[in-house]
């Protein structure tokens, strides 16, 4: 089992703080996580205050989805404790929208946008039941604010996926929540699309000083907007600000080889030592080589 | 003919069969939508035939074959529930059970007397028109039971369908959910093999649902739609049957078939088309 590299506690972000605000969005305290009697990340403690925006990044397979699924209540820890909101993770938490990676919804599938929006009102309620006229009003408003309502009514399966994603944030923000938690939401998506779904998700934690976990293998588009990361890789992490994780110390200690972090234009590219044959972070099994254009 | 239908309105077989009809079709319709959208096909198929092995069964140890066709098609649905859940491994499951209930099935036809083969027949292609009044009552408490636990489940049952990762995300019990709508799937086709017998139960449960997705994106207007083609093709296969020798399955199968054509051609026309792409 790998230890942790490094602990950053969150000072007070801002000096309007709050009394409701003093209870931290989430708090993993030496929390350990296996998943098929494999541990997925040992020992992580980290606080994440209201109004954060933490960047899970790692490689494919390290076990940033778990970190997700952990915060839902579907996975529970293996040792440690952690709380969200002040409260132990539990399954359907109103306070939590989540926004899932596109993955298509098929063509034919009976389903408006504004469904989809609405599910994420009372999808998880039994019986029959139809919306009440508050509630579709809700509807409305979240489809108002992702600029979906000209599309709203039509087949999901046969919009673009930048619209498609534009939904699950409609979707995922519909129940008013305290923390969206994302898990790639850009991926297989364009730069057009990645730039608009990264804004409206900075304006909404903006506007109503939510707290945003979101999973990415790319931290560029997210970095105007993240000032926490957690980078997980084989069990160990390291978490902090983004220009204390994402350095060329850090990452080396975390991969266990040599590992540069390079600036360019304002993107972060991680290149590990040698030449060659190149590996991407995706693949932290090839090691070493060229790291790629992802950190 | 019209009057020869009338005269025919005012026997008692026609009216159960007209009865029987309604109801199946109302919860065949409802059902089918779901059969569709979760990519059930070949569990129906399973739940059909394995519902007739145990109907041989039942008809070998002198018990009713349509508490037996219940019986069969109910532990076929745990069993799936409890080996298949994952989507990927789930059509294979469905195939080794249904592979090994065959087999049970032979057997019993074996064991059975001659005399069962009328039975056999019944159940392999539906004979609405011998439905008893006592059929109807075990129809009516079924279709009821199926019913009232389809509408209780059927948001979360929407959403686990539709968007299995994000219902699960918010809370709903998927795996639940899933093994519930089996046992309701598993009543629904003990219900329909009444009208359309087992070999034909796909026409109930897969075409209605799989028209009503050609014709609307709006779910309630889909379902709506879904239950009107079920009813149209039983209830008019019935009649129709009535005042031909042609046996009922030939015409229920054949409208339903008639309707999903038509709403094929509809939604590829022009007009469909862009109400569907940006309503």
């Amino acid at each position: 089992m790998s230890k942790p590299m490094s602990t950053s506690a969150s000072g007070p972000r801002t000096a309007s703080v709050r009394p409701d605000d003093t209870t931290p969005a989430m708090c993993f305290d030496r929390a350990t996580l296996a998943y098929g009697g494999r541990v997925v990340w040992s020992e992580l403690s980290m606080t994440v205050q209201p109004g954060e925006f933490l960047a899970v990044l790692g490689p494919n397979g390290s076990g940033k989805t778990s970190l997700l699924r952990a915060l839902l209540g579907l996975a529970p820890l293996a040792a440690g404790q952690l709380d969200v909101l002040g409260r132990p993770p539990r399954r359907g938490n109103p306070a939590i929208g989540y926004v899932p990676q596109h993955a298509g919804f098929d063509r034919d599938v009976p389903l408006r946008g504004r469904d989809l929006v609405g599910l994420g009102i009372d999808g998880h309620r039994w019986g029959f039941g139809r919306l009440s006229r508050a509630d579709r009003a809700r509807v409305e408003a979240a489809l108002e604010s992702v600029a979906a309502r000209v599309y709203a009514d039509a087949p999901i399966g046969r919009l673009s996926g930048g619209e498609q994603q534009r939904l699950r944030i409609a979707q995922a923000l519909v129940g008013d929540p305290q923390i969206l938690l994302c898990d790639e939401p850009l991926a297989s998506l364009d730069m057009r699309y990645q730039q608009e779904i990264t804004e409206l998700i900075g304006d909404w934690a903006s506007d109503k000083r939510g707290t945003v976990v979101f999973v990415t293998h790319d931290v560029n588009p997210v970095l105007g907007l993240a000032n926490r990361v957690v980078f997980v890789v084989n069990g160990r992490w390291a978490a902090g600000s983004t220009d204390e994780v994402l350095t060329s110390e850090s990452m080396s200690r975390l991969y266990d080889a040599p590992v540069e972090v390079l600036r360019v234009r304002g993107r972060i590219v991680v290149v590990g030592e040698g030449s060659g044959a190149g590996f991407d972070l995706d693949e932290p099994h090839h090691l070493p080589g060229h790291v790629g254009a992802h950190a | 003919m019209i009057t020869q239908l009338i005269h025919l309105l005012g026997y008692d077989f026609v009216q159960n069969a007209l009865v029987a009809g309604i109801l199946v079709a109302v919860v065949a319709g409802l059902v089918s939508r779901f059969v569709v959208a979760r990519n059930m096909s070949f569990a129906v198929h399973a739940l059909a035939e394995v519902g007739f092995t145990g109907s041989a069964g039942f008809i070998l140890i002198g018990l009713s074959p349509v508490l037996g066709l219940l019986s069969g098609s109910m532990l076929t649905a745990l069993l799936i529930g409890a080996l298949g859940l994952r989507i990927r491994e789930r059509d294979a499951v469905v195939g080794v059970i249904m592979g090994f209930g065959l087999g049970l099935g032979v057997l019993f036809i074996t064991l059975n007397s001659r005399y069962a083969s009328e039975a056999f027949a019944i159940l392999l292609s539906g004979a609405i028109t011998t439905v008893s009044r006592d059929d109807l009552v075990l129809l009516g408490i079924v279709g009821a039971i199926t019913l009232v636990g389809l509408g209780a489940m059927y948001r979360p049952l929407t959403f686990a369908t539709v968007d299995p990762v994000v219902a699960e995300a918010r809370g709903v019990p998927v795996r639940l959910i899933s093994v519930l709508f089996l046992l309701l799937l598993a009543a629904a086709v003990a219900e329909a093999v009444q009208v359309v017998g087992v070999l034909l139960i796909l026409t109930l449960l897969i075409t209605p649902g799989a028209t009503a997705e050609r014709l609307t994106a709006h779910p309630g207007l889909a379902t709506v739609a879904s239950v009107g083609v079920a009813l149209f093709a039983t209830v008019g296969g019935i009649l129709l049957a009535l005042v031909t020798t042609v046996p009922v399955s030939v015409y229920v199968t054949t409208i339903a078939f008639v309707c999903y054509l038509s709403a094929r051609l509809f939604s590829s026309l022009p007009i469909a088309s862009i109400r569907r792409d940006r309503a």
